[in-house]
């Protein structure tokens, strides 16, 4: 077995140190009935090649996106990742290093999650940031809890045009819970949540570009919530998009939330990805997660060690912010190498280019008969309602290889006024041609 | 001046010379921001023409501040930084209760062909039919190692896991309208992540202590047991490194009392193919892939925690999950059916994840892997064996399973302390064991092998152990007290760092201006 270092000779030798017969030996303590009799009903070791073959040949029969037109978002975006990314991220040093407790030997991990929370806080317009949590979705449901600790208050508003996915898990977070108002889906753009506001609300949780693709407006939404006193939480999922729209802190956002998958992470089936999250400074003792923080050694060098861990459930146990245990170091990671790579230039240009090809995506469509486009505004991705249900459409063009959007059914079931409505999104890697396939497709499918 | 085992000078006779040692391949590196700007940019793209007529006003004014690398200059920043590093591909990492074994490169090759990194989570199911399959596959393999009825996929750490699995305890019990039961009973030498879960799901902790040998006594979990009791969180093998001989009985008893038996699987590693957890009575348990099943660390994640279900629990395991359709292909199920619960995380969870463990599986087969549970607690065993002359094994009466106690009184009253004794270890190459966990004992240095370990390592870090323990009692304390002498930092101020947060970077004069 090419893992497993001992010969006999060697298991021999040390079980003779030990002074014991055989390691069935060691096991002593099991109760001898439930120690497997015969193998377990699983196939025997397997050299490399033929693990290879049967896992490619499983990937074999999935459609990846990079085969053909693609237009996916809703949460999750195929965008370029450098090489060097990707090469970096699987050195030794950072791939097999566990999370940085011993500060003097993981100074890499500790900076690295340093500047991370930086460019976190700085695309986001906020103070602080952690060193990341699992995803977006339940960055959101971590954020509402922070926000009821922080308020001492318990009624949260999410917005219409939150991800319905985000909504379930934070609803599974506060499992019936009567201080959840979820409101219904609002793929117009219009109607919000600020009427509801009340002297009870603990804070209100507004996605911009919304699930539809509407960019909302959060200077409003900021100072609807502070007038009672209560916090805004803003909520991202295309992180690209802080490349040209206004951050979420410049707008009165009191936590902010993304989903970073966008920067140096591949789009995976739905993970790992990476959760960011950032607030105001004075927030910092509820915040949720890992946090990083600068020092000195013991011969005054600057140094970075895991702080405030007095927040975290290894040293608080049930009195804790949170159970979370991991961040997301290496999808982490990866989003700061990739932003690096990019810089404010960078950042900007891509954020452009990505509005750019929507726009091109947008005015393509509106050509066609039968296509009506619901967003006014948006950043790289659109919602547009079609003659018949969006679902059987997608179905025959991933017939034709061509990947159409995501049908907003698919996400909201049981809603008549969201089963026409189609979701899609185009970025840089998004090109004419895919664009021409995609339009000259739609136009025989609704014919 | 004494030498170390490694031929280095140790001793605090010259520690800036020390320092030295090797600090020709290791510069110490600026931050991003001081070596990069916002002009410079590691990636070619196209100045798009836009217009800001559909952004509706919402244009970003503020300058952004975020320092930009071309590629030579990213290359070399964070590979410098990485051999700040400990790794596992590096050295022995004995960090109990984490299992840091040997992660197979053919997991990451496997991870990144395109028909699985390149599929977007909700493309149509008809073109993902070998991505849900090795979901299916993978699920196969949990069952079946672990004699259980259902497994839900999707939590993306242990800890996440963890309450995955005690929101079905939660749902169950509401379910048969015994919603009334809100206590969990949490033996002491349990993770922190336990009572914390029970915390946030509204449950009060009731700890349970520990029996002198370790262990858990069947007498104090019935004498806890009562109508009000919803669960106990079991972790087994046990944060001592010990089988809980009393696993059985503890779990028709809590099953009696009306409760449900969550086990936290973090140590499956011990067993896995030789002992199944269904067979011992548990209700719910977390996988940890990245422990058990070789998915990297990371440096602190991305993990993933599936947690399997009794017949019991199964009923409530969230979504989305796979299903075969009568004609054979694969369905994912996305919305919440009959009692299953809401789902915990957008999307399927760690697919990547899925694709290394299943790669891992594969490659060791079901022989393998009871192979690789049986070289683990071999390896532990081994180190108490030879030990346990000079350092103090916890709980000498056991056997260990795949790690192993020790505590501090082999250097009481020397003025070392477990802290002092792990940072020794540094100098000498090796990554410390877990320290002050489980705190059942005082001083706790938990120290978990793996089986990837070859015996010529075990004994190279046993032979650093027993001299070091020699050091201790000798009372050359120099060696302790400083440590690390040789690590790219020495020991650094984690106080003033608590007290004085400073989480992201300022440029110096920014810093002066906001203190004045």
């Amino acid at each position: 077995m090419r893992y497993l270092p001992h010969s006999e000779a060697e298991r021999a030798e040390m079980l003779g140190v030990i002074g014991v017969d055989s390691i069935e030996a060691l096991f002593g303590a099991v109760p001898e009935d439930l120690v497997a009799k015969r193998p377990l009903e699983l196939p025997p070791h397997s050299p490399e090649y033929l693990v290879e073959a049967h896992m490619r040949q499983l990937a074999g029969r999935n459609h990846a996106a990079g085969d053909g037109p693609f237009f996916l978002g809703a949460g999750a975006y195929r965008h370029h990742v450098p090489a060097s990314v990707d090469h970096l991220i699987q050195r030794s040093e950072w791939l097999t290093a566990y999370t940085p407790y011993q500060p003097e030997i993981s100074q890499g991990t500790l900076q690295m999650l340093f500047e991370f929370q930086t460019q976190v806080a700085r695309i986001t317009g906020m103070e602080v940031a952690n060193a990341s949590l699992y995803d977006g979705s339940t960055g959101t449901a971590e954020a509402v809890l922070m926000a009821r600790r922080l308020t001492r208050r318990s009624k949260v508003l999410l917005s219409g045009g939150l991800h319905p996915h985000y909504r379930d898990v934070v609803r599974g977070y506060l499992r019936d819970d009567d201080d959840l108002v979820c409101l219904s889906a609002s793929p117009s753009g219009q109607g919000d949540l600020l009427d509801r506001i009340d002297e009870d609300t603990a804070a209100i949780v507004v996605q911009t570009p919304d699930f539809y693709g509407h960019l909302r407006d959060l200077k409003r939404a900021a100072e609807a919530v502070h007038a009672v006193g209560g916090l805004l939480i803003a909520v991202v999922t295309e992180v690209v998009s802080l490349g040209v729209l206004e951050a979420p802190g410049a707008l009165g956002a009191d936590i902010v939330v993304c989903e970073g998958q966008s920067i140096g992470n591949a789009l995976n089936f739905g993970g790992p990805y990476v959760g960011l999250m950032a607030t105001r400074q004075k927030f910092i003792r509820q915040m949720p997660g890992r946090i990083c923080g600068e020092t000195v050694d013991a011969q005054g060098k600057r140094g970075y060690v895991l702080t405030l861990s007095t927040r975290e459930q290894h040293i608080r146990r049930e009195k804790a912010t949170s159970n979370i245990c991991t961040n997301s170091g290496l999808c982490a990671l990866a989003f700061s190498i990739h932003l690096s790579l990019l810089g404010a230039a960078g950042f900007t240009r891509l954020a452009r280019l990505n509005h750019a090809r929507a726009c091109a995506l947008a005015d393509a469509l509106e050509q066609i008969d039968g296509v009506e486009l619901l967003n006014k505004t948006f950043f790289n991705e659109m919602t547009i309602r079609l003659d018949r249900p969006a679902s059987g459409v997608v179905d025959a063009l991933a017939q034709r290889g061509i990947l159409a959007g995501v049908p907003a059914s698919r996400l909201v079931p049981d809603d008549d006024q969201v089963n026409n409505l189609l979701i899609l999104a185009a970025t840089e890697l998004t090109s004419d041609a895919d664009i021409e396939a995609l339009c000259a497709a739609l136009k025989e499918t609704l014919a | 001046m004494s030498m170390n085992t490694r031929g280095r000078p140790t001793g605090a006779g010259t520690p800036s010379t020390l320092a030295a040692n090797g600090a020709a391949l290791l510069p110490d590196e600026p931050l991003l921001f001081e070596i990069g700007d916002t002009e410079h940019s590691g990636v070619d793209l196209p100045d798009a023409e836009i217009s800001t007529a559909r952004l509706g006003g919402f244009e970003r004014t503020a300058p952004l501040d975020l320092a930009g690398l071309t590629e030579p200059e990213a290359m070399r920043h964070y590979v410098r930084l990485s051999r700040l590093n400990h790794s596992i591909d590096a050295g022995f990492y004995p960090l109990g209760s984490c299992t840091m074994k040997h992660n197979p490169r053919l997991n990451e090759k496997m991870a990144r062909l395109p028909g699985f990194a390149d599929l977007h989570p909700l493309q149509p199911k008809s073109t993902v039919q070998g991505a849900l399959a090795v979901m299916e596959e993978l699920s196969h393999w949990l069952l079946t190692l672990t004699n259980t009825s259902a497994v839900a996929l999707t939590p993306k750490a242990g800890a996440h896991g963890e309450l995955l699995g005690m929101m079905t305890i939660k749902a169950a019990q509401e379910a048969r309208g015994e919603a009334h039961r809100k206590i969990v009973l949490v033996p002491e030498s349990a993770h922190g992540t336990n009572p914390a879960t029970a915390a946030f799901l509204g449950y009060s902790v009731k700890a349970i202590p520990a029996r002198e040998d370790g262990t858990v006594d069947v007498a104090a979990v019935r004498e806890a047991l009562s109508p009000d009791v919803a669960a106990i969180m079991l972790t087994n093998p046990n944060t001592c490194g010990l089988f809980e001989p009393d696993v059985v009985a503890i779990a028709e008893a809590v099953h009696n009392a009306g409760a449900f038996f969550y086990c936290d699987g973090a140590n499956f590693n011990a067993i896995m193919g030789v002992v199944r957890p269904g067979d011992l009575g548990i209700d719910a348990m977390h996988i940890n892939l990245h422990k058990t099943f070789s998915t990297p660390h990371g440096g602190g994640g991305p993990g993933a925690g599936p947690v399997v279900l009794s017949e019991a629990l199964a009923p409530f395991a969230p979504v989305p999950f796979v299903r075969r359709n009568a004609d054979g292909s694969l369905d994912l199920v996305e919305h919440a059916e009959a009692q299953s619960l809401e789902r915990i995380t957008a999307f399927q969870g760690q697919m990547g994840m899925y694709v290394r463990a299943l790669t891992y599986m594969l490659s060791h087969g079901g022989d393998g892997l009871a192979q690789a549970a049986k070289d683990a607690v071999l390896n532990a065993n081994y180190i108490k064996a030879r030990l346990a002359d000079v350092v103090t094994v916890s709980f000498p009466d056991h056997h260990a399973m795949h790690e192993v106690l020790f505590d501090d009184r082999f250097f009481e009253s020397t003025g070392v302390s477990t802290l002092d004794f792990a940072k020794a270890l540094i100098d000498e190459g090796f990554h410390p064991m877990t320290m002050y966990f489980p705190l059942v004992v005082h001083g706790a240095m938990l120290v978990e092998p793996t089986e990837s370990e070859s015996k010529q390592t075990l004994d190279a870090f046993c032979d650093v152990m027993r001299d070091l323990a020699n050091d201790a009692r000798d009372g050359n304390t120099e060696r302790f007290s400083g440590a690390p002498y040789t690590a790219p930092r020495r020991r650094l101020d984690e106080t003033r760092a608590a007290r004085q947060p400073i989480l992201t970077w300022e440029p110096d004069d920014a810093r002066a201006q906001a203190a004045e």
